[in-house]
């Protein structure tokens, strides 16, 4: 299931959230139709067309005006050309603001660099207030989206490409991430559609006697620095996986929460502070970054001084 | 009351913002200019128009201490606070937060009210409460991009109940709006937006308040585009770049006080 669609069963959710709540609307970024809620909904449904900054300054209003506004925007564009509008009219002004942001990572593939969202959570993450949210599969994006709706304040929720994970079903905490496999010899710490990829290096280590601690850090913000420590003190090595620059994303957190501790050894996969130029399909454009399974394998190897 | 009688009463409360902001500007560096050439907008908006369900939102946040004058008049702020604006502990920033009472919306960087407006607008009419939204814009501010894309959206929903205000002083931090980057045809550029727009000289009352009174206009927003003087009612610095952000001399701030007593008393 592609981020998009992801996104759009997400709008789903907002119907069951939109029979309940007369609040909430829906504003969009020149997507057309909204699947069952522009169908149930047509007066709450508002496309912006392509203006990021307007899209979210006008959701920051409604909001203001006692509305709840879910954002429906591609995460390259809103997170960048709409960050100030953010920042101030809904994170500094306080309006309860939901963005939910397909997208994420490097899933538009081959439409270039332009449209992969590698800075999102480094971006989002740096403004005081907000939460950060990024769910690991289609079923916890939709539990991401009710418990947003559920907080007051902002929230981004980066839905990037999500295939299911089998048998995951966790109640979704803000701010608690998710340790989904135990394990002894190192922690691989993912968020978002990495974390279906480290399961599957978990069990290729697992053939090889490692004992692999799998973390689902669903939420970047307000970060679960307990969960971390634990997995330094109890792992001793992390690993970070992320569809993102290794620079300020989940990475970048987990270094700062190591480096504040002074236990733990990391290594990072990740965009290495590169664009993903390459013209290639999304799949392969993973493989040539590290974040395919054998790339995730290979640096935990090496992490473990097994390289 | 009559009009005349409520021009007049207006007139006094434009030279008391005007007083209160000489205030400051002799206390401090001051954005004075802008906050100067909007008083008798504010005037007219504060005391005459905007009932309790209605916005207001200060795009131009540089203008702060307008703001910050208009809610020592309408009492939600001591006069005596407001020459603490910027100092350490104060409830006042240079531009307007949340922190300082009665302030609706924080603002400052140049080019968010519009769209913000246009929010509260939208949501205003989805559940029909008649409340109206005024966003007072600088004319330097209109070169961001953003107020564009807000001007385009809003006639797009209708929004009878938005109406904007250009403060129309001629001049940016760096010089003369002409020269840095033109703006005219402005009027003829809300009106391809398809807005409603009218055009006045934003220091006469009289005319402020029949563009107010002719909002909401049928179909969708409103502008009016108020031609004033930047530094307003201060005598020679009025008109000049140097208005836009400077402190006065107590000889500046006796003479435009002053002025005003006897502009006041007229």
């Amino acid at each position: 299931m592609s981020g998009y669609f992801a996104a759009l069963s997400a709008a789903d959710v907002l119907v069951e959230l939109a029979e309940r709540n007369p609040d909430v609307v829906l504003l969009t970024q020149d997507f057309g139709a909204i699947g069952a809620f522009t169908a149930r909904f047509p007066e709450r449904h508002f496309d912006l067309g392509i203006s990021e900054a307007n899209l979210v300054g006008v959701a920051a209003g409604m909001a203001h005006a006692g509305m709840l506004p879910f954002v429906l925007a591609m995460a390259p564009f809103v997170s960048m050309r709409a960050f100030e509008q953010i920042r101030d009219d809904c994170a500094y002004n306080r309006n309860n603001v939901k963005l939910l942001a397909p997208f994420a990572g490097l899933e538009a593939g081959p439409w270039g660099a332009t449209h992969h969202a590698i800075e999102d959570i480094a971006l989002l993450r740096s403004i005081p207030g907000m939460t950060v949210l990024s769910p690991a599969d289609p079923n916890e994006s939709l539990r991401a989206v009710r418990a947003a709706a559920e907080i007051e304040g902002p929230v981004y929720i980066r839905l990037g490409f999500l295939s299911p994970l089998d048998g995951y079903e966790a109640e979704f905490r803000v701010g608690e991430a998710v340790t989904i496999r135990e394990g002894r010899d190192l922690t691989l710490v993912a968020t978002g559609g990495c974390v279906g990829t480290v399961l599957a290096v978990r069990e290729a280590l697992r053939a090889d006697g490692i004992s692999a601690r799998v973390l689902n850090v669903h939420t970047l913000k307000p970060l679960d620095r307990a969960a971390i420590e634990r997995a330094a003190r109890e792992t001793g090595r992390l690993l970070t996986v992320e569809e993102h620059s290794i620079l300020g994303g989940l990475g970048g957190a987990v270094a700062e929460v190591l480096a504040e501790l002074g236990t733990g050894r990391l290594a990072r996969v990740g965009l290495r502070d590169v664009f993903a130029t390459e013209v290639a399909p999304y799949p392969e454009l993973l493989r040539l970054h590290g974040l395919d399974a054998a790339g995730v394998e290979a640096a935990a190897r090496a992490l473990l001084g097994l390289g | 009351m009559s009009d005349t009688d409520t021009i007049r009463a207006l007139a006094r409360r434009a030279a008391a913002l005007r007083r209160h902001i000489v205030t400051v500007a002799s206390a401090q560096f001051a954005h004075l200019g802008g906050s100067m050439s909007c008083a008798d907008l504010l005037a007219a908006l504060f005391f005459d128009y905007l009932g309790p369900r209605d916005h207001f939102l200060l795009s131009k946040g540089h203008a702060v201490h307008a703001l910050h004058a208009c809610l020592v008049e309408l009492g939600t702020l001591d006069a005596a606070e407001l020459t603490t604006c910027g100092m350490p502990g104060s409830r006042l920033a240079g531009h307007p937060t949340r922190r300082a009472p009665g302030v609706e919306f924080a603002t400052g960087s140049l080019g968010h009210a519009l769209s913000v407006g246009v929010g509260i607008a939208l949501a205003e009419q989805h559940r029909r409460t008649g409340a109206r939204t005024v966003v007072l814009l600088g004319d330097g501010e209109l070169q961001e991009g953003s107020v564009w894309e807000a001007a385009l959206s809003a006639p797009r929903f209708g929004l009878e109940g938005l109406l904007a205000i250009v403060d129309y002083n001629g001049f940016q931090a760096g010089g003369a709006v002409e020269d840095v980057v033109p703006l005219e045809p402005l009027a003829e550029k809300w009106r391809a937006f398809r807005w409603n727009v009218r055009e006045i000289d934003g220091h006469d009352l009289g005319a402020i308040r029949a563009a107010l009174a002719a909002v909401p206009a049928p179909r969708g927003p409103s502008v009016i585009v108020a031609h004033t003087v930047k530094g307003k009612g201060v005598p020679g610095v009025e008109g000049t770049p140097r208005a836009h952000y400077t402190t006065l001399t107590e000889e500046e701030a006796r003479q435009t006080l002053a002025a005003l007593e006897g502009a006041a008393t007229r």
